[in-house]
Order: C-alpha cells, then sequence, then structure tokens
C-alpha cells in the first residue's frame, strides 16, 4: 500500500520540457515510474521523453486520467502551477521548486484550503514510495523497499536517513520530503498521520530542523496517538539565533523552535532522538528489535 | 533581506504611514545642512542622531541621542558616527556606524501626554497568514513583554483572500485604548502599514515605538524591516537598498559565488551539499569536539568551481583548524566532485590545515580511491561516523 504514491499513480509533469523537468522526469521514468504526460504551456500536441505534452493540466487529466502532478516550473510561476493542478482535480500535487515568495504560498495555502487534494512541498526532494514510484529529485539508488517511513523537511538530510536505512539491513516505504520553507503543503504531522496508518509501515523517522513549531505539534500528536516507534533528529543544535541557514524556513526566532527545545519536547513525547545524524538508521534498527523481542 | 531604519521610513511614506522625519548624512560638514532643513520642513528644534547599522538596540549601546542646539546636534554626529557600535544584538565586536540619521524630536509637550505603543505585521508559519501584533507596552523589549505581561499582547491575523478590514484596523486602534482624533489616526496608520506590508512583500515590518504624540497625531519613530528574498526579483528598487557593508565580506563573496555562506565562531570549517545536511553536519563537528566555523551550502550542483570557492572562502577564517566536506551525491557524482577537491587543492597550493572529505551516494567508492591515490594529506571517509571518528582524530 503505501502512502501518497505506488506504482498505480498516473504522474504528469508540470516544467516538463525544461531543463530540470527534462533530467528529472527522465530519472522518475528510468527508475519505473508511471509518468503519463506532461505540461508546458503552448507545446500541447508535442511529444517529449515519449510522453504526450499538454497545454493545461485539465487537458493533462481528461486524455491521462492523471492523479498526481510534479511541479518544476521556475518560483515565480510555480504558485500558478499549483493552483492550476488543484483546479483540475489533482490529488496529490508535489511541487519541487525552490524560491517562490511567501506572498503567493499564502495565497496557494487559502486557494487549497476547501479543494480536496494534498500539496506536498515547495522546496522539497518529493516523495518516493521504495520499488514503486519517484516523484522527485531523491537519487532512486539509495533505497530499499522496506517497512521504514521517512518524513524530512530537508533534502540531502533525507538521502543520508534513506541509506543508513538501507545499510542497516531495512528498507523504506514511503519517504516524503515535506520541504523547507515557511509555508509548506503538507506539515510534519500530517506526513507522520499518514504513515503511522499505513499498514505497510513499521516504524517512522522524522526529520526536522531550527525554526517553527511543526515537530512539536507532530511530537504531541504522537504521544496521543502513536502506535509505532518513531526516531527522530533535528538538524541545526549549532545553529547562531536570528540567521537563516540555507532554507527560507530554518531560522530560530525565539526560544522554542531551538533545536534542543524541539529535541526536548520529542524526547517528552516517546519519540526516540539521535543527537548525531549518523545515528538515525542504527538507532531505527536497535528500537524495532527491542520492540519485537 | 534586512535594510536600514531610514530606508524603511521611506518606504513607510511612500505607503502613507506617517514616520518621524529625518535626514541621513554619512559626512558630519553635512550636518548643519541637514539640521536647518529638518527644521524647517517640521518645525522642530531640538533633534536626534541616530545610528543606522542594522542591529536593534542601538540606544542602549549609546547610537541613539538627543540634541537641543546645532552645536550639540555636530557633537552627536561626530560622536556617534564612525563608532563601532555594541549592542546586544551585535555581538562583543560591534558595527561601525557609516551613517546617522538626524530625525526630529517627536516628544514635545502639548495638550496630552505623548503615549508609546508596539506594532508589527509578519507570517504566522502555522496558520500561513499574515498577523498583526500590537500592544501598548511600546518601547519596550517585544521578548519580554510576552514574558512577563502575555495579556498585554494583542494579535490580528489577515484573511488572505480579503486583506486586512476596516472593522480590524478599528478593533486595534480601540485595543490600543485610543479615541477621538488618535483613533482615526491609529486606523489610517495601521491600514497604510498593511498595505506596504504586503505591497513590498515583507516578512517582517516591526515598528518599535509607535507613538501617540502630544497633539494626536499617530507615527513610527522606528521601523525594523525584513524583505523577503525570494521575492526581489518583482522589486528591483527595494534589491537596491541592500548594504553590502553591513554583512560579513565572506558572505557577500560567497554570494557571489552562488555559495550559501554564513559565518561563525569555531574552528572547524565545513562544506555540505544541502541546508538540511550542511547544518547536520555542524552538529556532527560539535558532537566529534569542535565547533563549527561555517555554515556552507554549496547546493545542488557541487563541481570543482564551486568546490574550489568553497575551499577559499572558508580558508580565509584563520580560527579554522580543519575542514570538513560533506558530500551526499545522490544527482551529483561522487568521483567527480572527488576530483574537484584534489584540482583546488592543489591549485590553492597553500593548504595548512587537515582535510577530511566524506564522499557518500553515486561513485563513492571511486570517489574514496581518487582522493586517497591522491597522495594530498586528506582523509577520505564514506559513512558519516567515519568522517565525525576522523573530525575527532584531527583535532586530538
Amino acid at each position: 500500500m503505501s502512502v501518497l504514491v505506488n506504482k498505480n499513480s498516473r504522474i504528469i509533469v508540470q516544467g516538463f520540457t525544461g531543463s530540470e523537468g527534462t533530467f528529472h522526469a527522465g530519472q522518475m521514468i528510468e527508475y519505473g515510474t508511471n509518468v503519463v504526460g506532461g505540461v508546458t504551456p503552448g507545446k500541447g500536441g508535442q511529444e517529449h521523453l515519449g510522453k504526450p505534452v499538454f497545454n493545461t493540466v485539465e487537458e493533462a487529466v481528461k486524455s491521462t486520467g492523471a492523479d498526481v502532478s510534479i511541479i518544476f516550473v521556475p518560483p515565480a510561476f510555480a504558485a500558478d502551477a499549483i493552483m492550476e493542478a488543484a483546479d483540475a482535480g489533482i490529488k496529490v500535487i508535489v511541487c519541487i521548486t525552490e524560491g517562490i515568495p511567501t506572498r503567493d504560498m499564502i495565497q496557494v495555502k487559502n486557494y487549497l484550503a476547501d479543494r480536496d487534494c494534498r500539496l506536498i512541498g515547495p522546496n522539497c526532494p518529493g516523495v518516493m514510495t521504495a520499488g514503486e514510484a519517484k516523484v522527485g529529485i531523491m537519487p532512486g539508488f539509495i533505497f530499499k523497499p522496506g517497512r521504514i517511513g521517512i518524513v524530512s523537511k530537508s533534502g540531502t538530510l533525507t538521502y543520508e536517513a534513506v541509506d543508513q536505512i538501507t545499510k542497516a539491513g531495512l528498507g523504506q516505504s514511503t519517504a516524503i520530503g515535506i520541504g523547507g520553507d515557511p509555508i509548506i503543503g503538507t506539515s510534519t504531522k500530517e506526513a507522520v498521520e499518514l504513515l503511522m496508518n499505513d499498514p505497510e509501515t513499521d516504524g517512522i523517522i522524522m526529520i526536522g530542523e531550527i525554526g517553527g513549531s511543526m515537530e512539536a505539534d507532530a511530537a504531541r500528536w504522537i504521544k496521543e496517538n502513536g502506535t509505532k516507534p518513531v526516531v527522530g533528529f533535528i538538524a541545526g543544535e549549532t545553529a547562531p539565533k536570528g540567521r537563516r541557514m540555507g532554507h527560507a524556513g530554518a531560522i530560530v526566532g525565539g526560544k522554542d523552535d531551538t533545536a534542543a527545545a524541539k529535541k526536548a519536547i520529542m524526547r517528552d513525547c516517546g519519540i526516540y532522538v539521535v543527537d548525531s545524524p549518523a545515528q538515525i538508521g542504527k538507532k531505527m534498527a536497535e528500537v524495532l528489535s527491542t520492540s519485537s523481542k | 533581506m534586512n535594510i536600514h531604519e531610514y530606508q524603511a521610513k521611506d518606504i513607510l511614506k511612500s505607503y502613507g504611514v506617517s514616520i518621524q522625519e529625518g535626514v541621513v548624512v554619512d559626512d558630519n560638514s553635512k550636518t548643519e545642512e541637514a539640521v536647518k532643513a529638518l527644521q524647517q520642513k517640521t518645525g522642530t528644534d531640538w533633534v536626534v542622531v541616530k545610528a543606522q547599522i542594522h542591529a536593534g538596540g542601538r540606544g542602549k549601546g549609546g547610537g541613539v541621542k538627543l540634541a537641543k542646539s546645532m552645536d550639540e546636534a555636530k557633537q552627536r554626529v561626530n560622536d556617534i558616527l564612525g563608532m563601532q557600535l555594541i549592542t546586544p544584538q551585535t555581538g562583543p565586536e560591534g558595527k561601525k556606524v557609516n551613517k546617522v540619521l538626524i530625525a526630529q524630536d517627536v516628544y514635545y509637550p502639548g495638550n496630552s501626554e505623548p503615549k508609546e505603543y508596539y506594532m508589527s505585521v509578519l507570517l504566522d508559519r502555522g496558520l500561513g497568514k499574515n498577523v498583526i501584533i500590537y500592544t501598548t507596552e511600546g518601547g519596550m523589549d517585544i521578548e519580554e513583554v510576552a514574558e512577563m505581561h502575555p495579556e498585554k499582547i494583542h494579535k490580528e491575523w489577515i484573511d488572505p483572500a480579503t486583506g486586512l478590514q476596516p472593522f480590524q484596523a478599528r478593533k486595534i486602534a480601540f485595543n490600543l485604548g485610543l479615541s477621538g482624533q488618535a483613533m482615526k489616526e491609529m486606523v489610517s496608520f495601521v491600514t497604510a502599514l498593511y498595505k506596504a506590508y504586503e505591497n513590498t512583500d515583507s516578512s517582517l515590518f516591526e515598528i518599535n515605538p509607535v507613538l501617540k504624540t502630544s497633539d494626536d497625531k499617530i507615527i513610527a519613530v522606528d521601523a525594523k524591516v525584513n524583505l523577503d528574498d525570494n521575492a526581489l526579483y518583482r522589486h528591483k528598487n527595494l534589491a537596491e537598498l541592500r548594504d553590502e557593508s553591513e554583512e560579513d565580506p565572506t558572505e557577500v563573496e560567497a554570494k557571489k559565488h552562488n555559495l550559501n555562506y554564513v559565518k561563525l565562531d569555531g574552528n572547524v570549517g565545513c562544506m555540505v551539499n544541502g541546508a538540511g545536511l550542511a547544518m547536520a553536519t555542524m552538529d556532527i563537528i560539535k558532537l566529534s569536539g569542535g565547533d563549527p566555523a561555517n555554515f556552507l551550502d554549496v547546493g545542488g550542483t557541487a563541481n570543482a568551481e564551486t568546490v574550489e570557492a568553497g575551499f577559499r572562502i572558508i580558508l580565509q577564517d584563520p580560527n579554522v583548524k580543519a575542514i570538513l566536506i560533506n558530500i551526499f551525491g545522490g544527482i551529483v557524482r561522487c568521483d567527480r566532485v572527488a576530483q574537484g577537491v584534489v584540482d583546488a587543492y592543489k591549485n590553492i597550493g597553500d593548504v595548512r590545515v587537515p582535510i577530511i572529505v566524506r564522499l557518500q551516494g553515486t561513485n563513492a567508492e571511486e570517489a574514496k580511491k581518487i582522493i586517497d591515490d591522491s597522495g594530498l594529506e586528506v582523509h577520505s571517509a564514506i559513512l558519516l561516523q567515519e568522517a565525525a571518528d576522523a573530525v575527532k582524530a584531527v583535532l586530538s
């Protein structure tokens, strides 16, 4: 089963013919992902990477039955692309684009509020269900089908966790990169909830970073509703206050969004928190072997 | 992006927000002219000399002074201009003052007592909406107010579909205890302030204090504005307000190479692809007994050029005793990065600190071989734990 995307997902690529879109759609197809077409306004009717190109998402949905979209369009046009996908009835919208203005995302969030769809990202590495569907830019070869779900704000740190899980002799169900911007479509808590309810996931890795309150919210939810072990890590213990650490959302604003504060809340809520990012995979293997005894 | 008080006030004024008027000078020879112009424009007798640096708490560090005569004004400008101003936000080394704002005195006597308030507009990340935060406790540190008197802090959330409504502006004015002309002035003030915030794609407008003058005007006496970097492409005029002299020179140089660099105080430099992994690498350095000397994200396309630029930037810091390069090659091929490291090392020629290179992902084994065979004093690693152990070993 896994969550969000699987081998039956019908995926379109917005920004299909651009350089980013072309490269990553190619990688997705190579992984075996069911890409059914793409959208580039003005290039409808053409064929790209052996798939049909459409002018609008609506047309693409009508002709291909697409239910998932991945967005590679530049920041100035990305908010529009998300709303177009939602309007066309796409159920899972994955936005990779980095650098969308916050004001645009406020509009998007409001637009999506009463629509039946889920946005992942923006500024994220995408969603990947091991062995089934790669809807994003994560390197496919580090994944191995298995039963650990991963939720993370960060790209390469997600890869690090995936790789450690594989090397620990475990494997992944679905890895969800939720994105590092101040406003994102799916929160840590929502992503954790999806995995908690997934019968094919036995354990969850939750990776966060400084800034905002999403990890604390997720931790409190886990305390009340958790049924599976969760291993957590928060990046940025050594980050200074008030400085933006790469991600637009990664900034310590007060005393509640430091790494130390988040980790303390997570520990209180029963999450297995590691201080070293090198111990994520090992810790999960340890926790699973103790809990199965 | 941060801007100066005088720049922020220019923006506010252009949207119809009343401000404490002022003239900015960068040389004391211009003080007399500035004071006269200001007196003519506002009728002010006294003036306030305010240091223009990108940090709060300027008054506490002696960067804001009242002057009651022309001679005093010149003396104050002389004292403040060029000083190394230390405030709670600048760190112990302080910041050099290159410009001062000569501003009108707005605390003049009149029919009523002047009263200070606090107001800011910012994003509520959890709700995905903008919020106006305000309190009657103006002129104080807002974090202190939140601690001591949380009940005195009010919040007004703005619906993205409709924007700020008149009833909300009225509510704010009444909650601040205003009536009559002052209440009307506050409604205009809030309305114009929110418009300025939204139209400039800002991420923070903080007006502390907002002042009700003795003749019932509402004005912004100070202004702290942060602009959304992601939106600067559509505000060319605002992008030009960047003052590079306020930023760390190494950070400015890094930006030119499209590197995301933040200078820190530690002894182990690092170079990483991806912001999250970069922060995690800083944490690893700490756990290994060192302190991170920087945050450096080389982005998704780590190549020989970016690696060399990153190297040069890190090596400018005399505190750096070792460098950890941590690249997780997803799309990027590790063997190419490894070759880039070797080439950069040879190009720079004079690398006197040990280098630990951890390359994982596509072609990691080949990459390790390139490093090991290079004959350079570079330690290679594949697993993150190996890199952590190597850092510990070179530091001890």
